[in-house]
């Protein structure tokens, strides 16, 4: 008998916190990305364990497509974060403004 | 009283929930106050470290291995790789703050996150009703039991998971690709 789904929840509440707060303070876009993988692995510690407490495989299943998708994700955000320090060396989200009014 | 927060839980199991709670939490603070992308990225690895342990404990034993491979192999690797190529592995002054009021602001809305996430985790949502998906309990291996619901219920997402991969690749090569008229002809003198 594993610990009860309650610690575990509130485990992946706090890490999902973390997460939201480390995306809202910090200026560098790679580390704003990890913030967000940071997040989406405290949302896979919640699937994994209401699988468990639920009895329900579809949990762990869901699990497999959120790696797919961050995978996909980082790909795709890497690519376009790559494109645009190709032309400005700077590593903050404050010095994207071209839409600034 | 403690023996009823922690049910029926050996010694064993509260020691590795808590160890690895512990790297997990570390890991995380350390992604939001490491100055340096890389330390970011390396205590990323130990929060992804952590929780595949913890996916272990709760008999999820394919994801933690996909979790270990795909994320600490594939994806802070690709982040390392960034860092490394666009030359920004420099230190980030963390403590200044630019826009004013943003930390403040942020850290009362993560505690309001944090509120909100507990009390709706704290009801009882849950009807009981038996899952579509297949019990997670069933006999045969953990990857067995996924593979079946993954290659029958939900086969149809999982291809399109498939155009999604293919769709990111072409993505990504094109992003990264330099744009052709920056290019001049005497590209290798000016190189």
């Amino acid at each position: 008998m594993t610990l009860g789904a309650d610690w575990y929840l509130s485990l992946a509440a706090a890490l999902f916190t973390i997460g939201a707060v480390g995306l809202l303070i910090r200026r560098n876009v790679l580390v704003m990305f990890m913030c967000i993988e940071l997040m989406l692995n405290a949302v896979n510690l919640t699937f994994v364990t209401y699988a468990r407490k639920l009895n329900d495989i579809g949990g762990q299943s869901l699990v497999f497509f959120v790696l797919v998708v961050a995978a996909a994700e980082v790909v795709v955000g890497l690519g376009i974060i790559v494109s645009i320090f190709r032309r400005r060396t700077e590593a903050t989200a404050d010095d994207l403004n071209l839409l600034k009014g | 009283m403690l023996a009823t927060v922690l049910g029926a839980a050996t010694k064993v199991d509260i020691g590795v929930f808590a160890v690895s709670a512990a790297i997990v939490l570390s890991g995380a603070i350390g992604v939001v106050v490491s100055g340096n992308p890389v330390h970011a990225a390396l205590s990323l690895v130990a929060t992804l470290f952590g929780i595949a342990v913890l996916f272990v404990a709760q008999e999820a034993h394919f994801l933690a291995a996909v979790q270990v491979i795909v994320y600490a192999g594939a994806i802070v690797v690709l982040f390392l790789f960034v860092i490394m190529l666009l030359g920004v592995d420099r230190e980030e002054d963390v403590d200044e703050e630019r826009l004013r009021g943003q930390r403040p602001m942020a850290l009362f809305l993560g505690l309001l996150v944090l509120g909100e996430v507990l009390f709706l985790g704290s009801a009882q949502w849950a009807t009981g009703a038996e899952g579509v998906a297949g019990a997670a309990d069933a006999p045969g291996e953990n990857i067995a039991l996924l593979a079946r619901s993954i290659f029958t219920r939900y086969l149809l997402a999982f291809e399109i998971t498939a155009v999604l991969l293919v769709i990111a690749v072409v993505g990504a090569v094109v992003l990264a690709r330099r744009p052709p008229q920056e290019i001049p002809e005497d590209d290798e003198v000016s190189a």
